[in-house]
């Protein structure tokens, strides 16, 4: 996947306005099947997956015994005891390796299909129009698909799709799932399609600026194995189950558990800045002193607010939407202003 | 392929520097558009003061985009005479015009520059 194609800006206010085409074929794909499925993702990963429903996906985390983050996860559910789990490229052997070493007592297998697999993501307001006219068979399905859901489609050319109403820009928008020899192919199609509303091919500095604004994190800057999902304000996603239907166990529950029950110290916070100087990934995080109590994990100016935006990590004394907090930006100080997440959100 | 117009001079950081390049000349100073490609959109631009001195070399102000954040250098020691003022509205004319209306500053060079190169050795360095 290229930085850009044509411009960031363009590219960025394209998904925003109109529709951008991102090839995600790097992206690990993980193929979950046997009668045991569903408890074994129970048991290997933070959310209940066993509760999605046939067609739908969950955003969930693989977390380890200590409740650390090795990789934020999108699943889908492919039919009773079958998942198709989503992985970050640079994370998927890890996950691979992570998930088979959970199987223990499970009738169930986790294979890599990432290379069998490409990935061609249709997003922004317009990606329905265009995806249901690259369909023959299955154009109803977009139109009607639920957000976080998916279905199989036959694509022009006779090309067999997963797609599904998931995506990492804050738009509506369909990623589609296609045998790795047609990716070119659909590829074309899609901006044959898409030529009429404005579809344009998107890189990875868009995607980066799109789901920031978006407050969606990036694994390796917001998410590590050092951070657990409550100090990066997702410990929604982490199924405790209740005291009447409590949750069997899961992997990192107890380190989790006690994380939910004493607090954090330290919270992922938004930030936007009134000057024109963005923080950015590894920069100071000071107080009025100028000491250093964060980090700053993500930033960039945002082509939509037309501001510094950032995310970073903050003490829970300082992470009140309103405080104002000062950067270290390369010897100068910035100030920023804490701010609700996400940056952006769309009109439904 | 990025443009390297003849008729400039180049620092290895990527400026250009156009007019004499002797002591008690003004020159124009700007990015290359090679540089301006690699750094994408930019979306503000610092340059020096009218009056600071400035030393080849040395940073002497800042490019950011939306994916980065660059260094500007200076490529002759000298006075800044002059910035664009378009720049505080329009910085996307680095990328648009890198060697006309997307100048970055003048300065009156009060040292013989030493570092700067020439077209060829330029492109050299970019490929």
């Amino acid at each position: 996947m290229p930085v850009r194609y044509s411009g960031d800006i363009a590219e960025h206010q394209a998904v925003r306005t109109a529709a951008g085409l991102f090839d995600l074929s790097h992206m690990g794909e993980l193929s979950v099947r046997g009668a045991d499925a569903a408890a074994f993702m129970d048991f290997a990963l933070a959310g209940r997956i066993s509760a999605v429903k046939l067609w739908g996906a969950k955003y969930t985390m693989l977390c380890n015994e200590a409740g650390g983050v090795i990789d934020d996860l999108v699943v889908y559910r492919r039919d009773w005891d079958h998942f198709f789990i989503v992985a970050n490229a640079s994370n998927k052997d890890r996950v691979l390796s992570e998930l088979r070493a959970r199987l223990g007592g499970f009738e169930a297998t986790v294979e890599d299909i990432s290379r069998q697999i490409a990935l061609i993501a249709v997003q922004g307001p317009m990606s329905a129009q265009i995806t249901a006219s690259m369909c023959v068979q299955g154009a109803d399905d977009i139109e009607a698909m639920r957000y976080y859901s998916g279905s199989n489609v036959l694509l022009e050319g006779g090309v067999h799709a997963f797609a599904a109403r998931t995506g990492y820009t804050g738009e509506d928008g369909f990623e589609l799932f296609v045998g790795a020899d047609k990716a070119a192919g659909v590829w074309q199609l899609a901006l044959e399609r898409g030529a009429a509303c404005g579809i344009i091919p998107a890189g990875l500095s868009s995607r980066d600026t799109l789901r920031l604004e978006a407050g969606m994190p990036l694994y390796g800057q917001e998410l590590t194995e050092q951070t657990t999902p409550f100090e990066a304000g997702l410990g929604r996603i982490i199924a405790f189950g209740t005291a009447e239907k409590p949750r069997r166990d899961f992997v990192g529950r107890e380190a989790l558990a006690k994380v939910k029950e004493q607090g954090v110290a330290r919270q992922l916070v938004g930030l936007i800045g009134a000057g024109r100087r963005s923080a950015r990934t590894g920069y100071a995080v000071t107080d009025a002193d100028g000491n250093q109590v964060g980090v700053v994990t993500s930033g960039a100016p945002s082509p939509t607010l037309g501001k510094p935006i950032a995310m970073a990590y903050v003490p829970v004394a300082m992470a009140d939407p309103g405080t104002v907090v000062g950067i270290d930006v390369r010897g100068r100080r910035e100030e920023m202003t804490v701010t609700a997440l996400p940056f952006y959100k769309r009109d439904k | 392929m990025a443009n390297i117009p003849d008729e400039l001079k180049y620092s290895a950081e990527h400026e250009w520097v156009s007019g004499d390049p002797t002591v008690g000349s003004v020159v124009t100073v700007g990015i290359t558009e090679h540089a301006a490609e690699a750094l994408g959109d930019i979306v503000y631009a610092e340059a020096p003061a009218v009056g600071d001195t400035i030393s080849a070399g040395e940073v002497c102000g800042e490019l950011e985009s939306t994916k980065a954040v660059s260094e500007l250098f200076s490529p002759v020691t000298g006075t800044v005479t002059e910035i664009n003022p378009a720049l505080e509205s329009a910085p996307e004319l680095i990328n648009s015009d890198a060697y006309g209306e997307g100048w970055i500053f003048k300065v009156e060079i009060t040292k013989t520059p030493k570092m700067l190169i020439g077209p060829e050795a330029y492109s050299a360095l970019t490929d």
